[in-house]
């Protein structure tokens, strides 16, 4: 059991490692100087070539790259160059808006798509089947932004239920900070709700017909019973390991839904930093994110060896 | 186990976020189209950024809804000669940390802005040789050549005055927690999120604030800023966007601010920077001209801003009083164009390229230009770039026209110098004339408007003969509010300037 968890984190180190030296080349390829952005609009020459000494922008890559590490392994991620804020200051107020926003979508697509794949297979080929069908297609091909648009549009703007952008964290006011965020959860938890929804449908369809089903039938059970304890429990496997598979896609997918929201999150927080050529915001952010997958599978790999004891021994 | 265990990391960093704040009764919410850089009038670089400054920071001088040079921190102001100009300041006034605002503060200021690394602003004073303190609240400042445009540059953030303490002891991270002197003192900041400033009991002018609060939100799509003012989760919102004023006019709870801006979108012809062998636009004024003959100002005004913004041929716009009247947009002329590209001995389709912003607006503009010149012989190619990768390619002469504005500045020199003397900064074209630049120096070197205003139209027709630049339209500033706001002061900068208002109930 030591020697593979010694493995496993003798992986991460160099895992890391070689995140930081992508997340750091592929920055440099994107066209555009950050000099230039920072000058602004009088652009003096004088000025610029501070800015270029002041950030190291006039060393060689290499050196730029020695240094920057060299202040990472320190616990130092350097400076916003734009808003002249740390970045480690700036991660640790942005991480948990985005977090609250995926878990909140999480919460939503299950709690709409697993409902109506089960009621779409047990009313196979009836109204009930055609119309979650139907709503399972429109969740899939509809674009975020749009939706997000209309929402606002409609559920703000028209109706005057709901804040139509801004951010309250729950620690401040959880009402507030549910109001805030149940939009855009939706939006962001739309699509994999139609996509549990479709799997749910498929795998209950399956499960339904299977000899277990039929006995459990025979016996005169009451359908309900039937189809939640006898038919979903076995459904839900594959439908659980989807929607965990799918959750980090949520945490990547709220970029573009904390832009329409306005949303003070990760993904906005690396798109204006993109759009800035705040380099330092970029490494620390992808560092940061790389870290705390790697690190949390690490930490998964762990508990399977503790609560598996095969795997001890293996 | 591994969704769980993000969720469970989540759980626990959650109580880091920052606390969000109660707002006091009188809170005035006001949308910005981007979030604010460093809160450091030395380093700031950002239009946005100068909005939360109208609130922070006072200056030396301001200006006033006909661009006059009007006293601020200062309670008066004088050139001494071509080269000294000499600034009383106003008795008894604070700093957010309650230091006095004294002739030293101002000195140290301003040789904070010539000194400190990065600073954005040392090419805006940068013909400031010394700062004299004659007594606490006189002080004189010393050009090393005649400038009168010199003094409209402390009308910006060249004139704001920051705490010396504050500043000596928070170093380069004096933007976290500016202290300036101005009606708001900073409260908090959540980067992408809010700014916060309340109101400091100890400002100079403190009888002509009326509000407690000021929370600027940067929201950067213009619907959903709209909609966020419709809603009610806003009190004013900035660049609303043309398309959209009729919407904001149509609700009874909105008013729309119309008014005269500084700034000035144009064509930028790449005259003689990198590209080899240059092209025929870039060698033969003639083809340019039959180019800018070809462009109807006010179809694109029409088709792409509603008819709202004012078609102009020249770089002054017409809020300042140095804009030249007879300096008239010509009315477009295929004919003519033909005839001038026949002269120049064009075989056509004579191929373009176009380079454009990626944006909407910028994107439509350039639609219009290229149906337009196509009916004069022009294959316009639209190269669509994001905005950081064009200003590289500009500057490295990798272009050959560039639809590019420019925000404008209080005096007509911010608009023209730079850009079209030889050898300045942002004279990207590498346009040279000894003629022009002959007339920007005549332009520093006198102080009358008349008859700066006079040379400034000779500029002006000049430029449309050699044509580096054709000068398209001068946008209009539009502010969406609340209609109960009142006491607001159109000014062409576009600022809102909280001095005044009342938000009523």
């Amino acid at each position: 059991m030591k020697s593979h968890l010694g493995i496993r984190i003798a992986q991460f180190i160099p895992t890391i490692f070689l995140v930081s030296i992508m997340v750091f080349c592929l920055q440099q390829l994107m066209p555009g100087d950050p000099a230039l952005v920072l000058a602004g609009e009088e652009r003096d020459p004088e000025v610029l070539a501070q800015i270029r000494a002041e950030l190291w922008l006039d060393r060689p890559l290499v050196i730029q790259y020695f240094h920057w590490i060299g202040n990472v392994l320190q616990g130092d991620l350097g400076f916003s160059w734009r808003i002249r804020q740390p970045v480690l200051q700036l991660v640790a107020t942005k991480l948990p808006v985005t977090a609250q926003l995926a878990a909140m979508a999480f919460i939503i697509s299950v709690s709409i798509g697993v409902p109506m794949g089960i009621l779409s297979a047990v009313k196979k080929n009836t109204f009930w089947d055609y119309v979650a069908n139907g709503i399972g297609l429109a969740g899939l091909s509809t674009p975020n932004f749009w939706l997000g648009i209309m929402l606002i549009l409609i559920v703000s703007v028209q109706l005057g239920w709901l804040p139509p952008s801004g951010y309250v964290p729950l620690t401040e006011d959880w009402r507030q900070s549910l109001a805030t965020t149940i939009m855009p959860a939706f939006v962001l938890g739309n699509a994999l709700a139609a996509v549990l929804m479709r799997h749910t449908r498929s795998a209950m369809l399956t499960a339904l017909e299977q000899d277990y089903v039929r006995t459990a039938r025979a016996k005169g059970l009451m359908e309900m019973r039937v189809v939640l304890r006898h038919a979903l429990r076995n459904a839900l496997v594959p439908v659980v390991t989807l929607g965990a598979l799918e959750l980090g896609t949520l945490l990547s997918g709220a970029v573009l839904t904390e832009q329409v929201f306005s949303i003070p999150g990760f993904g906005k927080l690396i798109v204006d930093a993109v759009f800035n050529r705040d380099y330092p915001v970029v490494q620390g952010v992808v560092l940061v994110t790389a870290s705390v997958y790697i690190g949390l599978n690490l930490l998964a790999d762990i508990i399977y060896v503790f609560l598996n004891p095969r795997l001890r021994t293996s | 186990m591994r969704p769980i265990l993000l969720l469970a990391a989540a759980a626990i960093t959650i109580p880091l976020t920052l606390q969000a704040q109660t707002n006091p009764p009188q809170t005035l919410r006001i949308g910005i189209a981007d979030d604010a850089d460093a809160l450091d009038p030395t380093l700031s670089r950002t239009l946005v950024g100068r909005f939360v400054f109208a609130s922070l920071c006072d200056k030396l001088v301001d200006i006033d809804a006909k661009l006059n040079i009007v006293p601020q921190l200062a309670a008066s102001y004088a050139w001494i000669d071509s080269k000294t100009l000499e600034f009383k300041l106003r008795p008894d006034m604070k700093f957010h940390d309650m230091t006095p605002v004294d002739a030293e503060a101002v000195k140290f200021s301003l040789e904070r802005h010539l000194t400190m690394a990065g600073s954005t602003r040392k090419g805006e004073i940068g013909t400031l040789d010394h700062v004299e303190v004659v007594n606490p609240l006189t002080v004189r400042l010393v050009l090393k050549s005649p400038n009168s445009p010199f003094l409209a540059q402390l009308s910006d953030r060249s004139g704001m005055i920051v705490s010396p303490k504050a500043s000596l002891a928070a170093g380069a991270n004096f933007g976290q927690h500016p202290v300036c002197a101005g009606p708001f003192k900073f409260t908090e900041r959540v980067p992408q999120d809010r700014i916060v400033v309340d109101r400091f009991a100890e400002y100079w002018d403190a009888g002509n604030i009326h509000v407690n609060r000021v929370v600027y939100q940067p929201i950067v799509d213009n619907t959903i800023r709209l909609a966020n003012l419709r809603a009610g989760t806003l009190e004013m919102a900035e660049r609303i966007a043309p398309t959209d004023i009729a919407q904001v006019k149509a609700d009874p709870k909105l008013r729309a601010e119309i008014f005269d801006g500084l700034g000035y979108q144009s064509l930028s012809f790449n005259i003689g920077n990198g590209r080899q062998p240059r092209t025929a636009m870039m060698r033969d004024s003639k083809v340019r001209q039959a180019f800018a003959a070809a462009i109807d100002r006010q179809a694109i005004n029409d088709v792409v801003y509603s008819g709202l913004f004012t078609p102009i041929a020249q770089g002054v716009p017409p809020a300042s009083p140095f804009y030249a009247p007879e300096i008239k947009p010509a009315g477009r002329d295929v004919a003519l164009a033909k005839k001038l590209l026949a002269e120049a001995g064009i075989k056509t389709p004579l191929t373009v390229e176009l380079m454009i912003t990626n944006s909407a607006d910028q994107r439509q503009t350039g639609e219009v230009i290229q149906s337009m010149a196509a009916e004069a012989g022009f294959d316009v190619k639209l190269r669509a770039t994001e905005f950081v990768t064009a200003l590289k390619a500009q500057t490295d002469g990798d272009y050959e026209v560039f639809l590019i504005g420019w925000s404008g500045r209080a005096d007509a020199d911010g608009n023209m110098y730079n850009f079209l003397h030889t050898d300045t900064p942002l004279n990207d074209a590498h346009y040279s004339s000894a003629t022009v630049d002959s007339l920007l120096e005549q332009t520093r070197a006198e102080t009358d408007v008349t008859v700066r205003r006079g040379l400034y139209g000779k500029i002006a027709a000049q430029l449309n003969l050699d044509l580096p630049v054709m000068y398209i339209y001068s946008p209009k500033v539009l502010i969406g509010m609340n209609a109960k706001i009142s006491g607001f002061t159109p000014i062409a900068d576009g600022l809102i300037r909280i001095k005044g208002l009342k938000m009523g109930q």
